[in-house]
């Protein structure tokens, strides 16, 4: 292991804001002060105080324990997304890119349609189609997403397949499955990790966009986006209740940003 | 030579400001010149139809009582008053009326409106030329008969006291007999009339200057589109538009003193409407629980700041004599009970369900958030999905594929039948698919009674149909929701109906 300070400062700082923000998604999966769906009349729209350190929300909902569970759910729902479009887009990459012909052909051209389209906007058809939700939303956004892994990954196989490692290999009657696994990918982790982190960036900020349209996450159900959607009307009486999910997706999407820039200067 | 170049900027600074001036003058101008006088409207969801005869949903049929006209058509306290028609005569205890076309009367295209047209469009209406009775309380019309080019007879299978009522809505609108299509090229004969229309945008209006009574005194009438409930605020202090109907509370908080808000009720029955022909809905002790759940006084702190009216039936205060203010209490919060009755039911830990909820309305998804954390309580779960107005009309209303939805159900006239008819088990508009014999029936005998001009008799029955589907729990019935209109003081002359009705040629301008 390296020593800490021998890591690049933006890795640093990255490494710190996201381990906090991964913290406070674990404690909201445990705890959270106040139920976050719990209405209290007496408290609507309070402001920030010592009984609630983000105040409350027009039904008195703690706003606090709100932008935790808010947190896990952007969190979670970015993840599936990546985890669909990484997934699918190594699978598609690794093989086109190792076997090139047709294969390559039609799937790639595919693929360019796809890729074609903006990522919201083919959510937003998707969602048309099949209903909101956040399962939807996952779905439409993880196959939007997959195409640029896909890219990413056939290149880097482009690049090894005729390496000489990979030609030995294939002389000592090695599967291509075994090769394309086992042999090339590991190599491609690099380049892929940097990869995750923009793409979970870009996760974190459609979902929270689907949701502010309010096609993801449904009411009462929060997450950042859809807080940022119900706070709108409130921006000149209660400014806090904005603020603070804004504050959590800019923050989010920092560290993140950080964390891959360090990681490709390494 | 410089101070020559300072006397020139000079002069170009007091020409400037002079330009400035007669600018601003003319700016000035224009508000106070009649002929230019214009108001911008926001709406919350395009219009559905442009056709009266055929458009759903009130927000259309608001907007569209400007633009046509029926023979009679309401005034603010209720009241029916002569439209198209100037008078009409009731004989054979109630099956024949005779109408009296008006004096002079004009489409907005300058055409006379003839008995011709009457009788194309009672009959349009009736489906009398074939197909199915665009009004279902027009399928009593026997038939429609034009002895001289000045009177219309109606003639009904059934003798009817409301069926004046029934003219007055803007379904039984006169349209003229030449325009094929009214969807691209609206004709009426009401204060305003249509001059052009963006999808999703702006539909525009005109006064109309040979309208047969009273004038519009706003000239120009654009209205807006704004189906995001949070732009409404930055559309009205940024003057995008000056007037807006059902402001939310919230909304109305954030507005500043160049806003008048006027205050009154919106005419509805709001409540989770259930869709009695699906499980577990289907079951009577089920639907109780919900309505035992339900504390309305909360839902009405939460959403409208304490305003609205708690009703218990599908009627509302305006409707006076029929409206019976005692069915409010009878489902008087109680979580035990609640919890009894779904145990009884067979659902001792509760089930759940979605509640279908359209996005534009704001203070619909709120009260569905809240009756969502009541029914908490209860161990049944609610969960919420948003959808668009346009869905809500194919998916919930039309197809019936719903399981619960937060809305609110107006009545088109003051009539009982226009609240309650709909629940008949065979009516082509009972979107909750309620099915009573007991009902039925009570409604049948209500319409005999009215047949024979027996109007006490029929109200009573009209109340027995209230209670029944109160006792039922037809549906879960929360508030008759206080309506908020924030309008520009630059404007006045708002009226409130006691029917959806936005009467736009009522507005003038104060300066």
């Amino acid at each position: 292991m390296k020593k800490w300070k021998a890591y690049p400062v933006n890795f640093r700082i990255g490494a710190v804001i996201t381990g906090i923000m991964l913290l406070l998604i674990v404690i909201g999966f445990f705890y959270t002060p106040y139920n976050p769906t719990a209405m209290d009349n007496s408290a609507k729209l309070a402001a920030p105080g010592l009984r609630h350190i983000m105040g409350c929300d027009n039904f008195g909902r703690d706003i606090f324990s709100r932008v935790l569970k808010g947190m896990g759910n952007t969190f979670l729902i970015a993840l599936a997304t990546v985890v669909i479009g990484v997934v699918c887009g190594t699978v598609v990459g690794a093989f086109t890119g190792y076997y090139g012909g047709w294969l390559d052909e039609v799937l790639m051209r595919v693929n360019d349609v796809v890729f074609a389209f903006p990522s919201i906007l083919l959510a937003l058809v998707f969602v048309s189609i099949f209903g909101t939700g956040k399962y939807n939303v996952v779905l439409a956004l993880g196959i939007a997403f997959i195409p640029s892994f896909a890219r990413i990954v056939r290149g880097e196989f482009i690049k090894y397949r005729d390496m000489d490692y990979v030609k030995s290999a294939r002389l000592a009657g090695v599967s291509n499955l075994r090769i394309i696994f086992v042999h090339i990918l590991p190599n491609t982790l690099t380049v892929m990790l940097s990869s995750v982190m923009i793409g979970f960036n870009n996760a974190v900020l459609a979902e929270a966009g689907m949701s502010y349209l309010g096609i993801g996450v449904q009411p009462p159900d929060a997450s950042l986006g859809s807080m940022l959607s119900e706070a709108q009307t409130y921006l000149f009486s209660a400014p806090n209740y904005a603020v603070f999910p804004g504050l959590m997706i800019i923050l989010m999407v920092l560290g993140f940003s950080l964390l891959a820039d360090g990681i490709k200067e390494r | 030579m410089t101070k020559r170049r300072h006397k020139f900027s000079k002069v170009l600074f007091v020409s400037m400001l002079l330009t400035l001036t007669v600018a601003l003058g003319g700016c000035a101008g224009d508000k106070e010149d009649g002929d230019s006088s214009r108001i911008a409207i926001g709406i919350p969801q395009d219009l559905s139809s442009l056709d009266p005869n055929i458009a759903e949903g009130s927000g259309t049929q608001e907007i569209l009582f400007n633009i046509y006209e029926g023979l009679y058509k309401p005034d603010s306290d209720g009241n029916l008053i002569p439209a198209v028609a100037s008078g009409y005569t009731m004989s054979d205890g109630g099956a024949t009326y005779t109408f009296t076309l008006r004096d002079g009367i004009q489409f907005h295209n300058g055409n006379p409106v003839t008995v011709a047209d009457v009788k194309y469009s009672i009959e349009k209406c009736a489906g009398l030329n074939g197909g199915d009775p665009l009004i279902s309380a027009f399928s009593n019309i026997e038939s429609v008969e034009t002895p001289d080019d000045r009177s219309i007879v109606i003639r009904l299978k059934e003798p009817s006291t409301v069926f004046l009522a029934i003219c007055a809505t803007i379904e039984a609108a006169i349209v003229p007999a030449d325009v094929a299509d009214l969807e691209t090229n609206p004709i009426g004969t009401g204060p305003y009339k249509f001059v052009s229309r963006s999808l999703q945008e702006n539909v525009v209006l005109e006064s109309f200057d040979d309208y047969w009574g009273e004038k519009a005194h706003i000239k120009n009438v654009t209205l807006k589109v704004i189906a995001d409930s949070d732009a409404i605020v930055m559309n009205l202090e940024g003057g995008a538009v000056d007037m807006m109907a059902r402001v939310s509370t919230a909304q109305a908080a954030a507005l500043s003193d160049k806003f008048e808000l006027l205050e009154g009720t919106m005419n509805l029955v709001q409540g989770m409407y259930l869709n009695n022909a699906v499980e577990p809905f289907d079951n009577e002790l089920v639907r109780q629980a919900l309505c035992y759940a339900v504390d309305k006084q909360e839902i009405l702190d939460f959403v409208s700041e304490g305003k609205g009216t708690p009703v218990g039936s599908s009627m509302f205060p305006a409707f006076g004599k029929y409206y019976m203010e005692e069915l409010n209490d009878v489902y008087a919060t109680d979580v035990e009970k609640a919890k009894a009755l779904l145990t009884e039911a067979g659902y001792p830990n509760g089930f759940s369900f979605t509640v279908k909820v359209p996005s534009n309305y704001q203070q619909h998804v709120d009260t569905a958030q809240v009756l969502a954390e009541q029914y908490k309580k209860i161990g049944v779960t609610a969960n919420i999905e948003l959808i668009e107005w346009e869905s809500w009309l194919s998916d919930v209303y039309q197809n019936r594929d719903f399981e619960a939805t937060v809305v609110g159900v107006d009545a088109s006239t003051l009539t009982a039948g226009a609240m309650l008819s709909r629940f008949r088990s065979d009516a082509h508009n009972n979107f909750i698919n309620y099915s009573n014999a007991e009902y039925d029936a009570e409604y049948e005998k209500a319409l005999a009674a009215e047949a024979v001009g027996d109007d006490e008799a029929a109200t009573v029955h009209y109340k027995e149909c209230e209670t029944i589907l109160t006792l039922t729990a037809a549906n879960v019935y929360i508030q008759d929701m206080c309506e908020l209109v924030a309008i520009n003081k630059k404007y006045a002359g708002y009226e409130f109906y006691p029917l959806y009705i936005q009467d736009l040629a009522k507005l003038y301008i104060v300066e």
